[in-house]
Protein backbone atom coordinates (compact mmCIF):
# COMPACT_ATOMS: atom_id res chain seq x y z
CA UNK A 1 0.00 0.00 0.00
CA UNK A 2 2.75 1.99 0.96
CA UNK A 3 4.69 1.83 -2.62
CA UNK A 4 1.32 2.58 -4.46
CA UNK A 5 1.29 5.71 -2.34
CA UNK A 6 4.40 6.43 -3.17
CA UNK A 7 4.33 6.06 -7.25
CA UNK A 8 0.75 8.16 -6.70
CA UNK A 9 2.96 10.80 -5.05
CA UNK A 10 5.97 10.12 -7.85
CA UNK A 11 3.24 10.48 -11.14
CA UNK A 12 1.88 13.65 -9.39
CA UNK A 13 5.52 15.45 -9.07
CA UNK A 14 6.00 14.52 -12.59
CA UNK A 15 2.77 15.69 -13.60
CA UNK A 16 3.41 19.19 -11.81
CA UNK A 17 6.68 19.87 -12.81
CA UNK A 18 5.13 19.49 -16.77
CA UNK A 19 2.70 21.88 -15.82
CA UNK A 20 5.32 24.47 -14.21
CA UNK A 21 7.86 23.87 -17.25
CA UNK A 22 4.65 24.84 -19.42
CA UNK A 23 4.29 28.38 -17.50
CA UNK A 24 7.44 28.66 -17.62
CA UNK A 25 7.61 28.81 -21.21
CA UNK A 26 5.28 31.22 -21.49
CA UNK A 27 6.80 33.51 -19.37
CA UNK A 28 10.02 33.23 -21.51
CA UNK A 29 7.49 33.77 -24.28
CA UNK A 30 6.17 37.07 -22.46
CA UNK A 31 9.98 38.01 -22.08
CA UNK A 32 10.44 37.56 -25.40
CA UNK A 33 8.09 40.52 -26.56
CA UNK A 34 10.48 43.19 -27.32
CA UNK A 35 9.56 46.98 -26.54
CA UNK A 36 8.08 48.66 -29.32
CA UNK A 37 11.08 50.51 -30.90
CA UNK A 38 10.08 53.92 -32.37
CA UNK A 39 11.70 53.90 -36.00
CA UNK A 40 14.84 56.57 -35.85
CA UNK A 41 14.66 59.51 -38.88
CA UNK A 42 14.25 58.21 -42.26
CA UNK A 43 17.41 57.87 -44.74
CA UNK A 44 17.62 60.64 -47.06
CA UNK A 45 17.31 59.17 -50.37
CA UNK A 46 19.36 62.05 -52.04
CA UNK A 47 22.43 60.93 -50.30
CA UNK A 48 22.42 57.16 -49.53
CA UNK A 49 24.60 55.04 -51.01
CA UNK A 50 25.00 51.33 -52.14
CA UNK A 51 27.30 48.37 -51.56
CA UNK A 52 27.18 45.75 -54.33
CA UNK A 53 29.58 42.51 -54.89
CA UNK A 54 30.01 38.76 -55.19
CA UNK A 55 30.38 36.27 -53.04
CA UNK A 56 32.58 33.28 -54.66
CA UNK A 57 33.98 29.91 -53.63
CA UNK A 58 37.90 29.65 -53.47
CA UNK A 59 38.10 25.95 -54.91
CA UNK A 60 36.06 22.86 -55.51
CA UNK A 61 32.64 22.94 -53.70
CA UNK A 62 32.32 19.02 -52.17
CA UNK A 63 30.09 16.90 -54.31
CA UNK A 64 26.44 17.25 -53.62
CA UNK A 65 24.92 14.22 -51.97
CA UNK A 66 22.04 12.72 -53.17
CA UNK A 67 18.57 12.92 -50.73
CA UNK A 68 16.57 9.69 -50.79
CA UNK A 69 13.41 9.78 -50.78
CA UNK A 70 12.54 6.50 -51.37
CA UNK A 71 11.34 6.18 -47.81
CA UNK A 72 8.39 8.73 -48.69
CA UNK A 73 7.01 7.95 -51.90
CA UNK A 74 4.95 10.95 -51.90
CA UNK A 75 7.98 12.94 -52.45
CA UNK A 76 9.66 10.95 -54.46
CA UNK A 77 7.28 11.25 -56.81
CA UNK A 78 7.56 14.99 -56.84
CA UNK A 79 10.69 15.13 -58.46
CA UNK A 80 12.23 13.62 -62.17
CA UNK A 81 15.79 14.16 -61.66
CA UNK A 82 17.82 12.82 -58.83
CA UNK A 83 17.44 15.54 -55.92
CA UNK A 84 21.11 16.33 -54.63
CA UNK A 85 21.51 18.71 -50.91
CA UNK A 86 21.61 22.31 -51.35
CA UNK A 87 24.74 23.25 -48.41
CA UNK A 88 26.73 24.57 -51.69
CA UNK A 89 24.94 25.89 -54.74
CA UNK A 90 27.91 27.12 -57.02
CA UNK A 91 27.07 29.13 -60.14
CA UNK A 92 29.45 30.21 -62.89
CA UNK A 93 33.29 30.97 -61.61
CA UNK A 94 32.52 30.30 -58.36
CA UNK A 95 29.51 32.02 -57.80
CA UNK A 96 28.33 31.20 -54.16
CA UNK A 97 24.61 31.29 -53.81
CA UNK A 98 22.01 31.09 -50.66
CA UNK A 99 24.91 33.56 -48.68
CA UNK A 100 23.66 36.02 -46.28
CA UNK A 101 25.10 39.26 -46.75
CA UNK A 102 24.71 42.04 -44.17
CA UNK A 103 25.78 45.01 -42.06
CA UNK A 104 27.00 43.86 -39.06
CA UNK A 105 28.64 47.29 -37.96
CA UNK A 106 27.64 50.83 -38.29
CA UNK A 107 24.21 51.81 -38.10
CA UNK A 108 24.70 52.69 -34.60
CA UNK A 109 21.38 53.30 -32.38
CA UNK A 110 19.36 53.69 -36.00
CA UNK A 111 16.03 51.51 -35.61
CA UNK A 112 13.93 50.65 -38.02
CA UNK A 113 9.92 50.22 -39.20
CA UNK A 114 9.48 46.52 -39.41
CA UNK A 115 8.00 45.60 -42.74
CA UNK A 116 4.63 44.14 -43.33
CA UNK A 117 5.08 42.26 -46.42
CA UNK A 118 5.64 38.75 -45.22
CA UNK A 119 8.51 36.78 -46.44
CA UNK A 120 7.58 33.26 -48.03
CA UNK A 121 9.41 29.51 -47.00
CA UNK A 122 7.56 26.83 -48.99
CA UNK A 123 7.83 23.51 -48.70
CA UNK A 124 7.74 22.17 -52.29
CA UNK A 125 8.95 18.43 -53.40
CA UNK A 126 9.55 17.85 -49.71
CA UNK A 127 12.44 20.56 -50.20
CA UNK A 128 12.41 24.12 -48.58
CA UNK A 129 12.46 26.75 -51.46
CA UNK A 130 14.38 28.42 -50.59
CA UNK A 131 16.94 27.22 -48.72
CA UNK A 132 18.13 30.19 -46.88
CA UNK A 133 15.42 33.35 -46.37
CA UNK A 134 16.65 37.06 -44.44
CA UNK A 135 13.87 38.84 -42.30
CA UNK A 136 13.66 42.06 -40.36
CA UNK A 137 13.34 41.47 -36.33
CA UNK A 138 9.32 40.69 -35.92
CA UNK A 139 8.84 40.64 -40.06
CA UNK A 140 6.01 38.30 -40.76
CA UNK A 141 7.13 34.86 -42.47
CA UNK A 142 5.05 33.21 -43.84
CA UNK A 143 4.80 28.69 -44.23
CA UNK A 144 3.32 27.26 -47.36
CA UNK A 145 2.95 23.74 -48.02
CA UNK A 146 2.49 23.22 -51.52
CA UNK A 147 3.40 19.06 -51.57
CA UNK A 148 0.66 16.37 -50.91
CA UNK A 149 2.15 15.38 -47.63
CA UNK A 150 2.70 16.40 -44.24
CA UNK A 151 5.60 18.22 -42.94
CA UNK A 152 6.54 19.40 -39.62
CA UNK A 153 8.15 22.96 -39.52
CA UNK A 154 10.70 23.18 -36.83
CA UNK A 155 12.95 25.94 -36.38
CA UNK A 156 15.94 25.66 -33.85
CA UNK A 157 16.88 28.85 -32.86
CA UNK A 158 19.60 29.67 -30.08
CA UNK A 159 18.22 33.25 -29.14
CA UNK A 160 14.66 33.40 -30.41
CA UNK A 161 11.89 31.40 -29.37
CA UNK A 162 11.86 27.06 -30.59
CA UNK A 163 8.41 26.04 -31.69
CA UNK A 164 7.54 22.75 -33.82
CA UNK A 165 4.04 22.91 -35.73
CA UNK A 166 3.05 20.30 -37.91
CA UNK A 167 1.74 21.45 -41.46
CA UNK A 168 -0.78 18.96 -43.36
CA UNK A 169 -1.18 19.19 -47.33
CA UNK A 170 -3.26 21.65 -47.93
CA UNK A 171 -2.88 23.11 -44.22
CA UNK A 172 -3.02 26.91 -43.77
CA UNK A 173 0.03 28.98 -44.20
CA UNK A 174 1.84 29.56 -40.32
CA UNK A 175 2.94 32.69 -40.33
CA UNK A 176 5.59 33.46 -37.57
CA UNK A 177 7.90 36.46 -36.52
CA UNK A 178 11.36 36.22 -34.80
CA UNK A 179 12.24 38.40 -31.88
CA UNK A 180 15.47 38.77 -31.68
CA UNK A 181 18.80 38.89 -34.06
CA UNK A 182 20.25 35.38 -35.23
CA UNK A 183 21.76 35.22 -38.06
CA UNK A 184 20.68 32.01 -38.30
CA UNK A 185 18.30 30.39 -37.29
CA UNK A 186 18.23 26.33 -38.66
CA UNK A 187 14.88 25.11 -39.56
CA UNK A 188 14.24 21.26 -39.73
CA UNK A 189 11.23 19.40 -40.64
CA UNK A 190 11.53 16.08 -38.44
CA UNK A 191 8.64 13.93 -40.29
CA UNK A 192 11.71 14.45 -43.74
CA UNK A 193 15.19 14.60 -41.92
CA UNK A 194 17.11 16.07 -44.76
CA UNK A 195 14.79 19.18 -45.28
CA UNK A 196 16.73 21.83 -44.12
CA UNK A 197 16.89 25.84 -43.96
CA UNK A 198 18.20 28.44 -42.74
CA UNK A 199 16.32 32.12 -41.75
CA UNK A 200 18.29 35.12 -41.12
CA UNK A 201 16.84 37.80 -38.63
CA UNK A 202 18.37 40.86 -38.10
CA UNK A 203 17.57 44.35 -36.94
CA UNK A 204 17.81 46.53 -39.89
CA UNK A 205 16.94 46.30 -43.51
CA UNK A 206 20.25 46.02 -44.55
CA UNK A 207 21.38 42.96 -45.69
CA UNK A 208 20.75 40.27 -48.98
CA UNK A 209 20.56 36.64 -49.65
CA UNK A 210 22.76 35.64 -53.13
CA UNK A 211 21.23 33.61 -55.84
CA UNK A 212 23.20 31.27 -58.10
CA UNK A 213 25.49 34.54 -59.35
CA UNK A 214 26.61 35.31 -56.17
CA UNK A 215 25.85 38.67 -56.46
CA UNK A 216 24.16 41.01 -53.84
CA UNK A 217 23.20 44.66 -53.70
CA UNK A 218 22.37 46.73 -50.18
CA UNK A 219 20.53 50.20 -51.29
CA UNK A 220 19.72 52.96 -49.45
CA UNK A 221 22.49 52.73 -46.90
CA UNK A 222 22.93 56.29 -45.07
CA UNK A 223 26.58 57.67 -45.71
CA UNK A 224 28.88 56.34 -43.02
CA UNK A 225 31.55 53.35 -42.04
CA UNK A 226 30.49 49.71 -41.84
CA UNK A 227 31.62 46.29 -41.56
CA UNK A 228 30.19 43.94 -43.67
CA UNK A 229 29.91 40.36 -43.26
CA UNK A 230 28.36 37.46 -45.11
CA UNK A 231 27.56 34.14 -44.01
CA UNK A 232 26.90 30.68 -45.37
CA UNK A 233 25.34 27.80 -44.02
CA UNK A 234 27.87 25.55 -43.97
CA UNK A 235 30.69 27.80 -43.85
CA UNK A 236 29.53 30.11 -41.28
CA UNK A 237 30.61 33.55 -40.96
CA UNK A 238 33.39 35.27 -43.51
CA UNK A 239 35.75 37.70 -42.16
CA UNK A 240 34.83 41.10 -41.49
CA UNK A 241 34.88 43.69 -44.46
CA UNK A 242 35.29 47.13 -43.77
CA UNK A 243 33.41 49.90 -45.96
CA UNK A 244 33.17 53.49 -46.04
CA UNK A 245 30.32 55.00 -48.08
CA UNK A 246 30.27 58.33 -49.31
CA UNK A 247 26.75 60.52 -50.17
CA UNK A 248 25.51 59.14 -53.56
CA UNK A 249 28.06 56.59 -53.47
CA UNK A 250 29.09 52.76 -54.71
CA UNK A 251 31.36 50.70 -53.60
CA UNK A 252 31.80 47.02 -54.17
CA UNK A 253 32.76 43.65 -52.20
CA UNK A 254 34.14 40.95 -52.52
CA UNK A 255 33.97 37.79 -50.75
CA UNK A 256 35.60 34.41 -50.69
CA UNK A 257 35.15 31.69 -49.40
CA UNK A 258 36.94 28.35 -48.91
CA UNK A 259 35.38 25.06 -49.07
CA UNK A 260 35.63 22.99 -45.74
CA UNK B 1 12.14 -20.37 -1.71
CA UNK B 2 10.11 -23.45 -3.16
CA UNK B 3 6.88 -22.49 -4.20
CA UNK B 4 4.34 -23.50 -6.88
CA UNK B 5 5.38 -21.04 -9.62
CA UNK B 6 2.61 -19.79 -12.07
CA UNK B 7 3.85 -20.59 -15.98
CA UNK B 8 1.61 -18.43 -16.93
CA UNK B 9 2.42 -15.12 -15.12
CA UNK B 10 5.91 -16.39 -16.33
CA UNK B 11 4.57 -16.57 -20.10
CA UNK B 12 3.86 -12.88 -19.69
CA UNK B 13 6.49 -11.61 -17.86
CA UNK B 14 8.78 -13.03 -20.71
CA UNK B 15 6.34 -11.66 -23.04
CA UNK B 16 6.74 -8.03 -21.56
CA UNK B 17 10.61 -8.50 -21.26
CA UNK B 18 10.56 -9.30 -24.83
CA UNK B 19 8.38 -6.84 -25.84
CA UNK B 20 10.05 -4.65 -23.84
CA UNK B 21 13.01 -5.15 -25.88
CA UNK B 22 11.27 -4.19 -29.38
CA UNK B 23 10.01 -1.01 -27.25
CA UNK B 24 14.01 -0.02 -26.82
CA UNK B 25 14.39 -0.48 -30.73
CA UNK B 26 11.33 1.56 -31.59
CA UNK B 27 13.06 4.21 -29.23
CA UNK B 28 16.56 3.97 -30.61
CA UNK B 29 15.10 4.29 -33.90
CA UNK B 30 13.47 7.81 -33.16
CA UNK B 31 16.59 8.84 -31.99
CA UNK B 32 18.77 7.64 -35.26
CA UNK B 33 16.35 9.18 -37.86
CA UNK B 34 16.22 12.45 -36.00
CA UNK B 35 12.28 11.71 -35.74
CA UNK B 36 11.55 12.59 -31.95
CA UNK B 37 9.97 15.82 -33.05
CA UNK B 38 7.74 14.32 -35.52
CA UNK B 39 5.19 14.31 -34.18
CA UNK B 40 5.22 17.85 -32.28
CA UNK B 41 1.49 17.13 -30.25
CA UNK B 42 1.84 14.45 -27.46
CA UNK B 43 -0.17 12.48 -26.24
CA UNK B 44 -2.29 12.28 -28.91
CA UNK B 45 -0.27 12.37 -32.57
CA UNK B 46 -1.44 15.41 -35.16
CA UNK B 47 -4.58 15.31 -32.87
CA UNK B 48 -5.25 11.60 -33.32
CA UNK B 49 -4.71 8.36 -32.74
CA UNK B 50 -4.17 7.35 -35.93
CA UNK B 51 -1.38 9.98 -37.79
CA UNK B 52 -0.63 9.78 -41.19
CA UNK B 53 2.44 7.03 -40.55
CA UNK B 54 4.68 9.06 -42.92
CA UNK B 55 8.57 10.02 -42.48
CA UNK B 56 9.40 10.47 -39.40
CA UNK B 57 5.88 10.28 -37.96
CA UNK B 58 6.30 6.69 -38.78
CA UNK B 59 8.72 6.26 -36.08
CA UNK B 60 7.51 8.40 -33.52
CA UNK B 61 3.70 7.58 -33.20
CA UNK B 62 4.84 3.40 -33.79
CA UNK B 63 7.20 4.17 -30.97
CA UNK B 64 4.21 5.22 -28.61
CA UNK B 65 1.90 2.97 -29.60
CA UNK B 66 4.60 0.11 -28.97
CA UNK B 67 4.87 2.50 -25.58
CA UNK B 68 1.12 1.69 -25.14
CA UNK B 69 1.02 -1.94 -25.52
CA UNK B 70 4.42 -2.21 -22.58
CA UNK B 71 2.33 0.01 -20.25
CA UNK B 72 -1.00 -2.13 -20.61
CA UNK B 73 1.01 -5.69 -20.26
CA UNK B 74 2.80 -3.76 -17.38
CA UNK B 75 -0.47 -3.04 -15.40
CA UNK B 76 -1.76 -6.64 -16.41
CA UNK B 77 1.76 -8.06 -14.85
CA UNK B 78 1.52 -5.54 -11.61
CA UNK B 79 -2.15 -6.33 -11.15
CA UNK B 80 -1.80 -10.01 -11.69
CA UNK B 81 1.24 -10.23 -9.24
CA UNK B 82 -0.20 -8.60 -6.79
CA UNK B 83 -3.46 -10.71 -6.68
CA UNK B 84 -1.21 -14.07 -7.01
CA UNK B 85 1.76 -13.60 -5.78
CA UNK B 86 2.48 -14.34 -2.03
CA UNK B 87 6.23 -12.71 -2.15
CA UNK B 88 5.63 -9.02 -0.90
CA UNK B 89 8.46 -7.58 -2.73
CA UNK B 90 7.51 -9.38 -5.55
CA UNK B 91 4.67 -7.23 -5.17
CA UNK B 92 6.29 -4.25 -4.84
CA UNK B 93 8.57 -4.81 -7.72
CA UNK B 94 5.83 -5.24 -9.87
CA UNK B 95 4.38 -2.13 -8.81
CA UNK B 96 7.87 -0.53 -9.09
CA UNK B 97 8.07 -1.53 -12.66
CA UNK B 98 4.36 -0.33 -13.26
CA UNK B 99 5.50 3.28 -11.48
CA UNK B 100 8.71 3.51 -13.88
CA UNK B 101 6.50 2.77 -16.84
CA UNK B 102 4.36 5.73 -16.39
CA UNK B 103 7.02 8.00 -15.11
CA UNK B 104 8.63 6.85 -18.46
CA UNK B 105 5.55 7.80 -20.66
CA UNK B 106 5.56 10.94 -18.92
CA UNK B 107 9.31 11.89 -19.51
CA UNK B 108 8.12 11.30 -23.03
CA UNK B 109 6.36 13.49 -23.06
CA UNK B 110 8.36 16.31 -21.70
CA UNK B 111 11.01 15.21 -24.19
CA UNK B 112 8.17 16.13 -27.19
CA UNK B 113 6.38 19.35 -25.03
CA UNK B 114 10.16 21.23 -24.54
CA UNK B 115 12.05 19.75 -27.72
CA UNK B 116 14.10 16.81 -26.61
CA UNK B 117 15.99 18.58 -23.53
CA UNK B 118 19.44 16.52 -23.45
CA UNK B 119 18.71 15.82 -19.80
CA UNK B 120 15.08 14.85 -19.75
CA UNK B 121 15.93 12.57 -23.09
CA UNK B 122 18.88 10.96 -21.38
CA UNK B 123 16.61 9.85 -18.49
CA UNK B 124 14.16 8.85 -20.74
CA UNK B 125 16.78 6.84 -22.15
CA UNK B 126 17.97 5.53 -18.29
CA UNK B 127 14.60 4.70 -17.23
CA UNK B 128 14.45 2.59 -20.31
CA UNK B 129 17.19 0.15 -19.47
CA UNK B 130 15.79 0.36 -15.52
CA UNK B 131 12.47 -0.57 -16.86
CA UNK B 132 13.80 -2.99 -19.15
CA UNK B 133 15.63 -4.73 -16.36
CA UNK B 134 12.93 -4.25 -13.78
CA UNK B 135 10.52 -6.81 -16.19
CA UNK B 136 13.75 -9.19 -16.89
CA UNK B 137 13.57 -9.58 -13.30
CA UNK B 138 10.20 -9.71 -12.70
CA UNK B 139 10.71 -13.05 -15.93
CA UNK B 140 13.38 -14.78 -13.73
CA UNK B 141 11.56 -14.19 -10.38
CA UNK B 142 8.71 -15.66 -11.64
CA UNK B 143 10.28 -18.85 -13.95
CA UNK B 144 9.96 -22.51 -12.26
CA UNK B 145 13.36 -22.60 -11.98
CA UNK B 146 13.66 -19.60 -9.57
CA UNK B 147 11.20 -20.99 -7.49
CA UNK B 148 12.52 -24.03 -7.51
CA UNK B 149 14.64 -26.27 -4.67
CA UNK B 150 17.77 -25.42 -6.00
CA UNK B 151 21.35 -26.26 -4.12
CA UNK B 152 23.22 -23.09 -2.72
CA UNK B 153 26.17 -23.56 -2.77
CA UNK B 154 28.35 -22.52 -0.20
CA UNK B 155 32.09 -21.08 -0.80
CA UNK B 156 34.33 -19.13 0.71
CA UNK B 157 33.88 -15.77 -1.11
CA UNK B 158 36.56 -15.84 -3.56
CA UNK B 159 36.41 -15.68 -6.26
CA UNK B 160 33.56 -12.55 -5.24
CA UNK B 161 31.56 -13.45 -8.06
CA UNK B 162 28.76 -12.19 -7.09
CA UNK B 163 30.60 -8.18 -6.35
CA UNK B 164 32.07 -8.39 -9.52
CA UNK B 165 28.82 -8.95 -10.83
CA UNK B 166 27.62 -6.06 -9.36
CA UNK B 167 30.37 -3.87 -10.36
CA UNK B 168 30.51 -4.92 -14.06
CA UNK B 169 25.95 -3.98 -13.78
CA UNK B 170 26.89 -0.58 -12.66
CA UNK B 171 29.98 -0.10 -15.08
CA UNK B 172 27.75 -0.87 -18.02
CA UNK B 173 24.57 0.85 -16.62
CA UNK B 174 26.79 4.24 -16.95
CA UNK B 175 28.49 3.59 -20.47
CA UNK B 176 24.81 3.24 -21.59
CA UNK B 177 24.01 6.63 -19.86
CA UNK B 178 27.46 8.09 -21.80
CA UNK B 179 26.19 6.34 -24.72
CA UNK B 180 22.43 8.41 -24.11
CA UNK B 181 24.49 11.14 -23.61
CA UNK B 182 26.51 11.30 -26.75
CA UNK B 183 23.33 10.66 -28.57
CA UNK B 184 21.25 13.05 -26.94
CA UNK B 185 23.95 15.85 -27.72
CA UNK B 186 24.80 16.68 -23.60
CA UNK B 187 28.19 15.01 -24.72
CA UNK B 188 30.79 14.45 -27.18
CA UNK B 189 32.25 10.78 -28.30
CA UNK B 190 34.86 10.76 -25.84
CA UNK B 191 33.75 9.80 -22.50
CA UNK B 192 31.46 6.94 -24.05
CA UNK B 193 34.59 5.99 -26.23
CA UNK B 194 36.70 5.83 -22.95
CA UNK B 195 33.94 3.90 -21.36
CA UNK B 196 34.17 1.26 -23.76
CA UNK B 197 37.90 0.79 -23.49
CA UNK B 198 36.94 0.52 -19.15
CA UNK B 199 34.02 -1.64 -19.34
CA UNK B 200 35.49 -4.66 -20.18
CA UNK B 201 37.84 -4.83 -17.19
CA UNK B 202 34.41 -4.55 -15.45
CA UNK B 203 32.84 -7.54 -17.27
CA UNK B 204 35.48 -10.08 -18.06
CA UNK B 205 36.55 -10.56 -14.45
CA UNK B 206 32.87 -11.23 -13.54
CA UNK B 207 32.38 -13.09 -16.69
CA UNK B 208 35.19 -15.51 -16.30
CA UNK B 209 35.33 -16.14 -12.40
CA UNK B 210 32.37 -17.87 -12.85
CA UNK B 211 34.04 -20.55 -14.50
CA UNK B 212 35.98 -20.97 -11.96
CA UNK B 213 35.83 -25.51 -10.86
CA UNK B 214 34.56 -23.86 -7.67
CA UNK B 215 31.43 -23.12 -9.10
CA UNK B 216 30.69 -26.34 -11.46
CA UNK B 217 27.67 -26.92 -9.42
CA UNK B 218 26.20 -23.71 -9.07
CA UNK B 219 23.29 -24.38 -11.63
CA UNK B 220 23.27 -21.86 -14.64
CA UNK B 221 25.84 -19.41 -13.03
CA UNK B 222 28.34 -20.05 -15.85
CA UNK B 223 26.22 -19.82 -18.32
CA UNK B 224 24.93 -16.41 -17.79
CA UNK B 225 28.68 -15.46 -17.66
CA UNK B 226 29.03 -16.59 -21.11
CA UNK B 227 26.82 -14.77 -22.85
CA UNK B 228 27.31 -12.02 -20.76
CA UNK B 229 31.04 -12.26 -22.26
CA UNK B 230 29.75 -13.20 -25.80
CA UNK B 231 27.41 -10.05 -25.69
CA UNK B 232 30.00 -7.86 -24.52
CA UNK B 233 32.08 -9.27 -27.55
CA UNK B 234 28.94 -8.52 -29.61
CA UNK B 235 28.47 -5.41 -28.26
CA UNK B 236 32.09 -3.82 -28.85
CA UNK B 237 31.80 -4.95 -32.48
CA UNK B 238 28.85 -3.18 -33.13
CA UNK B 239 30.04 -0.47 -31.39
CA UNK B 240 33.08 -0.25 -34.11
CA UNK B 241 30.47 -0.33 -36.49
CA UNK B 242 28.50 2.59 -35.21
CA UNK B 243 31.40 4.74 -35.16
CA UNK B 244 32.57 3.76 -38.33
CA UNK B 245 28.99 4.59 -40.11
CA UNK B 246 28.64 7.56 -38.53
CA UNK B 247 31.60 8.83 -39.81
CA UNK B 248 31.42 7.23 -43.67
CA UNK B 249 28.08 8.77 -43.40
CA UNK B 250 28.57 12.30 -41.90
CA UNK B 251 28.29 14.51 -45.00
CA UNK B 252 25.29 12.67 -45.92
CA UNK B 253 22.08 14.84 -45.95
CA UNK B 254 19.89 12.76 -43.93
CA UNK B 255 20.67 9.61 -41.67
CA UNK B 256 21.52 7.05 -43.54
CA UNK B 257 20.16 3.06 -43.40
CA UNK B 258 23.80 1.73 -42.81
CA UNK B 259 24.52 4.09 -39.95
CA UNK B 260 21.09 3.58 -38.57
CA UNK B 261 21.12 -0.11 -38.40
CA UNK B 262 24.28 -0.70 -36.79
CA UNK B 263 23.29 2.44 -34.11
CA UNK B 264 19.92 1.08 -33.18
CA UNK B 265 21.82 -2.78 -33.13
CA UNK B 266 24.21 -1.45 -30.66
CA UNK B 267 21.54 0.42 -28.58
CA UNK B 268 19.52 -3.08 -28.11
CA UNK B 269 22.73 -4.91 -27.70
CA UNK B 270 23.46 -2.33 -25.21
CA UNK B 271 20.85 -3.29 -23.45
CA UNK B 272 20.87 -7.35 -23.03
CA UNK B 273 24.25 -6.99 -21.97
CA UNK B 274 22.97 -4.44 -18.71
CA UNK B 275 20.11 -7.28 -18.96
CA UNK B 276 22.75 -10.44 -19.25
CA UNK B 277 24.73 -8.29 -16.23
CA UNK B 278 21.45 -7.99 -14.01
CA UNK B 279 20.59 -11.75 -14.74
CA UNK B 280 24.15 -12.60 -14.07
CA UNK B 281 23.94 -10.84 -10.73
CA UNK B 282 20.43 -12.28 -9.13
CA UNK B 283 21.49 -15.95 -10.11
CA UNK B 284 24.86 -15.33 -8.30
CA UNK B 285 22.75 -14.09 -5.34
CA UNK B 286 20.33 -17.17 -5.84
CA UNK B 287 22.42 -20.26 -6.51
CA UNK B 288 25.53 -19.00 -4.25
CA UNK B 289 25.92 -18.08 -0.74
CA UNK B 290 29.52 -16.91 0.56
CA UNK B 291 30.97 -18.28 3.71
CA UNK B 292 31.01 -15.86 6.37
CA UNK B 293 34.54 -15.06 8.34
CA UNK B 294 32.64 -16.16 11.81
CA UNK B 295 31.34 -19.25 10.14
CA UNK B 296 34.55 -20.40 8.55
CA UNK B 297 36.46 -19.62 11.75
CA UNK B 298 33.09 -22.09 13.85
CA UNK B 299 33.92 -24.78 10.73
CA UNK B 300 37.83 -24.79 11.72
CA UNK B 301 37.54 -25.04 15.02
CA UNK B 302 34.76 -27.76 14.30
CA UNK B 303 37.10 -29.42 12.58
CA UNK B 304 40.15 -29.15 14.44
CA UNK B 305 37.85 -30.93 17.56
CA UNK B 306 36.97 -34.03 15.62
CA UNK B 307 40.48 -34.31 14.70
CA UNK B 308 42.20 -34.17 18.47
CA UNK B 309 38.81 -36.26 19.16
CA UNK B 310 39.72 -38.36 16.95
CA UNK B 311 43.34 -38.77 18.28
Amino acid sequence: MKARSLYAVLAFALAFSVAACGSKETAKEEKAAPPAAVASAPVDPATAGTITGTVKLDGAAPKAQRIRMDAEPTCAKTHTTPVMDEEYVVGDKGALANVVVYVKDGLGNRTFDTPKEAVVLDQNGCMYVPHVIAVQVNQPVEIVNSDPTTHNVHPVPANNKEWNKSQPPKAEKITETFAREEIAVPVKCNVHPWMKSYIAVLKHPYFKVTGKDGKFEIKNLPPGDYTLVAWHGVLGPSEDKKVTIGAKETKSVEFTFKPQ
Amino acid sequence: MTQTANPALHKVAVFTACWTLFLLVAGALVTSNDAGLAVPDWPLSYGSLTPPMVGGIFYEHGHRMVATVTGILTIILAVWISRREPRAWMRRLGWAALGAVIAQGILGGITVKFFLPPWVSIAHAALAQMFFCSVVAIAVFTSPWWQSELTVLRYSAHPPVRERAVAATIAIFIQLLLGAAYRHHAFGMLPHLVGAAIVPFFVLPAASSTRDRLFDSAEGLSRCGTMLKHLLYIQLALGGAALWSRLATQHAPQPMPVMIFFTVAHTAVGALTLAAAVLLVLVSYRVLSPVQPHEAIASQREMAGQESGAM
